[in-house]
């Protein structure tokens, strides 16, 4: 047989589908293009009010981190939730399935989109951010590129877990809201976490984004002991490992009968 | 050398070369779901290179979840299944490349359009048609710009069978693969079929449509309650099932005056014969009927027809089974179930 498919080949195919059912879903369309900004919007204004003074971090800055990670949870997270489940309530997974494509080159294909829309929304943040506040380049640029990468995977593996807990598309929007809570609180997207209680914020560093919060902050300011980032890195290891175990175990490919 | 070294060793050879007897093989297949529900309770099955092969069955036999099993898309709770020569399950990769499946429902993204689909479906397929023979094949050209949500349901069906086919498999799935076609598309898939099966193409399918079953398989087995209750080629199915004679006689001729030989089942004037020697049978009655100078009403002879047969193992091996329900063929009797073959059950 001529011209066998390589996962690259794979993955290029799924991927091309899902960006071409992103752009026609204007739901999902407007959760990952209009929203990450508009919270961005809402959480300077919310900066603006609060004293930063001690924390180590400028208004500015924060707001970049923030914008980082909202554009994880809100683009990458939420939006493959609702794509996860909206194809296996279709049958679309099960269908796959019996093709040659591997179930994490499934998987990963249609997070594709996902992932390279909210690389590019950090890109563009961080370009924002120099052309119009002034916050210059990060100053450990390796450090921010590996928090973002980390969180890219780390959403999809959620979000691949989360969509096992989630029947119906609409019901993804309700499954969603812990993650979007428990990180804009505990993981520094709303609130910086230095403004939190010593106990609560030390509670707050086992929540699964704060480890590549972590290290995108560093990566912005440059300040960071280095245990500090061993800790941040390996507990974002620890949440993709414990999330791809959940997703071995509980991810269903087809509809409850 | 005895008969069963040299069997080990034409075995041997024969799986060196890649040349199984078989293009499937299941033995002793079982499928028990989450909740204890057994669908498959122990099922072998042989379907040889080149064959197209009929799995028929009520609605809830277990069609669905043996094939299912057969694909590899989900483990046998015991026993094990050769799909040319691998573990479906256990040897994915081996097998997707060869094998193209088309599930009872397709599942397609809607709003993605037929070419769209085939295009992604493409990609992951080793060795593919172009997207356009491929939707040409099935008669779907015309509607390669449409959106799947857009498409009829025979269309979906069509759709399906192109993906199914794109990589030209050696060994073909196909899950009721003319439900919701009208009779014309339901004509053109079987010419496919057969086109394939000329081609080399093994063919699985199961269906609902007795006619379907008759017309296109080579050998097809029955399935009830999870087990297959029968099986062989249609002409052996229905030849184990005995022809039937039915008349009305005059009323002045009392049943009891015909020949004892004929076994005859009388209900007021209607007499029904049910034999193995029909052409004998038919003979005696006739002779007897011009010598006592009886006219026969509404004389009708023909043998067993597979839905015949069918109908019989839905109702007589139902209550027979350990721990089965009523058979769920509560509505399908013969008068029913309409002159297209059809069984509806359910």
């Amino acid at each position: 047989m001529t011209a066998t498919t390589t996962a690259a080949g794979r993955l290029t195919a799924l991927g091309r589908a899902e960006i071409t059912l992103l752009v026609r879903n204007r739901s999902s369309l407007f959760v990952a293009l209009a929203l990450p900004a508009l919270m961005v919007v809402a959480v300077r204004n919310s900066l603006g009010g609060l004293d930063l003074s001690g924390t180590g971090i400028d208004p500015d800055t924060a707001l970049m981190t923030s914008g980082t990670g909202l554009a994880l949870v809100l683009v990458v997270h939420m939006n493959l939730v609702s794509a996860y489940v909206a194809r296996r309530e279709d049958l679309v997974l099960k269908r796959l399935r019996t093709g040659e494509a591997s179930d994490a080159e499934i998987l990963a294909g249609a997070a594709l989109p996902a992932a390279a829309l909210a690389l590019a929304q950090c890109a563009a943040l961080g370009a924002a951010g120099a052309a119009l506040l002034g916050t210059g380049a990060p100053e450990r640029p390796w450090l921010l590129a590996a928090g973002v990468l980390l969180g890219v995977v780390l959403m999809t593996v959620l979000a691949a877990a989360t969509s096992a807990v989630t029947r119906t598309v609409e019901s993804a929007q309700i499954t969603t809201l812990p993650m979007l809570v428990l990180s804009s609180v505990g993981s520094g997207l709303v609130l910086p976490l230095a403004l939190l209680p010593d106990r609560l914020a030390r509670l707050c560093e086992l929540l699964p984004l704060t480890g590549a919060m972590t290290l995108v902050r560093a990566g912005w300011t440059g300040g960071a002991e280095p245990a500090e980032l061993a800790t941040a890195a390996l507990a974002a290891v620890a949440w993709t490992l414990l999330g791809v175990f959940a997703v071995r175990r509980w991810f269903r490919w087809e509809p409850r009968r | 050398m005895t008969d069963a070294t040299l069997r080990n060793a034409l075995e041997a050879t024969r799986s060196a070369s890649g040349h199984e007897e078989h293009a499937i093989e299941a033995r002793g297949l079982h499928r028990t779901y989450t909740g204890g529900y057994r669908a498959v309770r122990g099922i072998d099955l042989n379907v040889r290179h080149g064959e197209v092969f009929a799995l028929l069955g009520t609605n809830g036999a277990g069609k669905t979840s043996t094939v299912e099993l057969l694909e590899g898309l989900a483990p046998p709770g015991a026993g094990t299944v050769r799909v040319l020569g691998h573990d479906p399950w256990r040897q994915r990769a081996a097998v997707r490349p060869r094998i193209g499946v088309m599930l009872q429902e397709g599942g397609f993204p809607s709003d993605l359009t037929a070419a769209e689909t085939a295009r992604m479906w493409a990609g992951c397929t080793s060795g593919a048609r172009p997207v356009p023979e491929a939707l040409e094949l099935v008669g779907l050209g015309h509607r390669a710009g449409v959106r799947v949500k857009q498409l009829s349901g025979g269309e979906r069906r069509r759709l399906d069978l192109a993906l199914a086919l794109l990589g030209r498999p050696e060994v073909l799935f196909l899950d009721e693969p003319t439900t919701g076609l009208d009779a014309e598309g339901r004509r053109d898939t079987w010419e496919l079929v057969r086109a394939l099966r000329d081609g080399g193409t093994t063919v699985l399918l199961t269906t609902h449509y007795l006619e379907e079953a008759e017309s296109l398989a080579d050998r097809l087995a029955i399935m009830h309650q999870g087990l297959v209750v029968t099986s062989g080629t249609p002409a052996e199915v229905t030849a184990r099932r005995p022809a039937r004679i039915r008349f009305r006689l005059p009323e002045e001729v009392a049943p009891a005056r015909l020949p004892l030989s004929l076994h005859a089942a009388a209900d007021g004037r209607h007499v029904e014969i049910r034999t193995h020697r029909l052409q004998e049978d038919l003979g005696a009655l006739l002779r007897w009927a011009a010598e006592a100078d009886v006219g026969l009403e509404q004389l009708d002879a023909r043998s067993a027809s597979l839905e015949e047969a069918f109908l019989d193992i839905a109702e007589h091996a139902g209550g027979s089974l350990p721990g089965g329900g009523p058979p769920d063929l509560g509505d399908a009797h013969p008068h029913d179930s309409g002159n297209d073959g059809t069984v509806r059950a359910r």
